[in-house]
């Protein structure tokens, strides 16, 4: 039996009087990788931020002692013109957790990510750098838990490997936990443990090959879905 | 030059100083206008210290307090009756402050001016200085990640309420130093001005805050040589200079 990281028990969160979520119950294992999928607005991204613990819910959320959490956002509500570069980013958050400061050049490296980018205001850089960038300080610190928001909506196909790749290779060296919120079945399918089928409830919840038939996606989808189709919805 | 003018030259240029970097955070914050009510919020506070004659600044701070805290809860509300609560707070401090101040000093506690500064009241302002630089140094990073990102900041495991708490009382506590030299209309342009000019001229964080400290560093000694050798009033004198190195970032900027 694996060590328990996350617990979260009958979860339900309002939001100005609606309800997102509802009656959430799931455990989460030490070193697994659970994907959660759903249409848009489903409630994925403020199941991550409950888990973060930004946004007040009813029910039970225990995560294990020593949990350090990593949060890659799908995307990031920041005036990218103020004047900061990666490397105040990443400096600050070392500072916090007083890490050396050859950390911040390991993980730049680490994400791909050349280093005279460090000193680029954030403003300047592309979208696949800035997501790089958001994986990086995620990364920094070396947390147990990550929680990736489509990390790679904005990413081309090959750095979408790439990051998948480095995800596969954390959690088989370093025994990370993930937690993947995806629109992509073809990821599920090929890096998640576990899938959790989220609209406002459970509807699935179970290894991809176990949990996802034809009939739990037309439940979730509202419609017949390809299982090895490339789509983003937006 | 008397000593207590030497205090108050001194007391000046460590506000600006720190006018520029809390301004800094206050641009990144998005809180110019919410900024600008917490120093108007102090004119009703100067008017009450002219009407009963005791020290204007304890006036000025006690109001500031209330301002910080009204802020305070209302920057975790957000929305459109947030903007809104807060134009009619700015509205309301100016009116109630002009309506108690008594005329003659109506001036004073609009636009500030040059006044000696006793030794006991250099010990309070340096205090007040070391507080504030005791802050900056040590949430600087955590301010930081949390002005980029509420977000990030929770998952980094910063309390982001405390922070902004800090924040604010720092805030204040640089409106405070301001008040004085600058009165309450123009304390909050000294903490807004700068900041915008070491934005042009930044690309990096340290250079931002840097630079606009520098900025109102220059500003008011600008300031206080011409007011003294044109015998202008200074707190106007200051922010127009500040302003005028606006426009001239602006010009460097293309």
């Amino acid at each position: 039996m694996l060590e328990k990281i996350l617990t979260v028990k009958n979860v339900t969160v309002n939001l100005s009087g609606q309800t997102i979520l509802q009656n959430l119950s799931l455990d989460l294992e030490k070193g697994t990788s659970l994907a959660i999928i759903g249409p848009n607005g489903s409630g994925k991204t403020v199941f991550l931020k409950t888990l973060l613990g930004i946004i007040p819910y009813d029910g039970q959320i225990t995560w294990a002692k020593g949990v350090r959490i990593g949060y890659v956002p799908q995307k990031i509500e920041a005036d990218r013109h103020l004047p900061l570069n990666l490397e105040n980013l990443l400096r600050a958050k070392s500072e916090i957790l007083k890490l050396r400061k050859s950390e911040i050049y390991s993980i730049t490296e680490t994400v791909g990510l050349s280093p005279k980018l460090l000193k680029t205001p954030i403003g300047y850089l592309s979208g696949g750098q800035f997501q790089k960038a958001l994986i990086a300080f995620a990364l920094l610190g070396k947390p147990n838990v990550i929680l990736f928001d489509e990390p790679t909506a904005s990413l081309d196909q090959l750095t979408e490997e790439n990051i998948y790749e480095l995800m596969n290779e954390l959690h088989e060296k370093q025994g990370l936990t993930t937690i993947l919120v995806s629109h992509d079945l073809s990821v599920v399918y090929r890096y998640a443990h576990n899938v959790l089928c989220l609209n406002k409830e459970n509807l699935c919840y179970g290894t991809p090959e176990k949990a996802l038939n034809e009939e739990t996606l037309k439940k979730l989808y509202g419609a017949p879905h390809k299982y090895h189709q490339h789509h983003h919805d937006n | 030059m008397t000593t207590n003018e030497i205090y108050a030259v001194i007391l000046s240029l460590l506000a600006a100083a720190s006018a520029g970097i809390i301004g800094s955070f206050a641009l990144m914050k998005k809180m110019t206008l919410a900024g600008d009510v917490i120093s108007h919020i102090a004119l009703p506070g100067l008017g009450l210290a002219f009407l009963f004659k005791i020290n204007p600044i304890i006036g000025g701070a006690a109001t500031l307090i209330l301002g910080t805290i009204i802020i305070w809860n209302l920057e975790k509300e957000t929305g459109l009756a947030t903007e809104t609560t807060i134009g009619v707070i700015f509205a309301a401090s100016v009116a109630i402050g002009a309506l108690i101040t008594p005329k003659e000093d109506l001036i004073d506690a609009l636009f500030g001016g040059f006044q000696p500064i006793s030794y006991f009241g250099f010990l309070v302002g340096l205090g007040i200085v070391a507080l504030i630089v005791i802050f900056l140094f040590k949430f600087k990073n955590k301010l930081m990640i949390s002005l980029f990102s509420p977000e990030l900041a929770a998952a980094t495991g910063i309390n982001i309420d405390r922070i902004n708490l800090y924040y604010l009382l720092s805030f204040s506590l640089t409106v405070i130093l301001g008040l004085q030299f600058l009165g309450a209309l123009l304390v909050g342009a000294l903490i807004i001005v700068p900041a915008a000019i070491g934005r042009q001229l930044a690309r990096n964080f340290e250079t931002f805050l840097i630079a606009s400290s520098a900025a109102s560093v220059l500003s008011v000694t600008l300031g206080i040589f011409a007011s003294f050798y044109l015998s202008l009033s200074l707190g106007p004198t200051i922010i127009c200079i500040a302003a005028i190195l606006f426009a001239l970032s602006l010009i460097r900027r293309r």
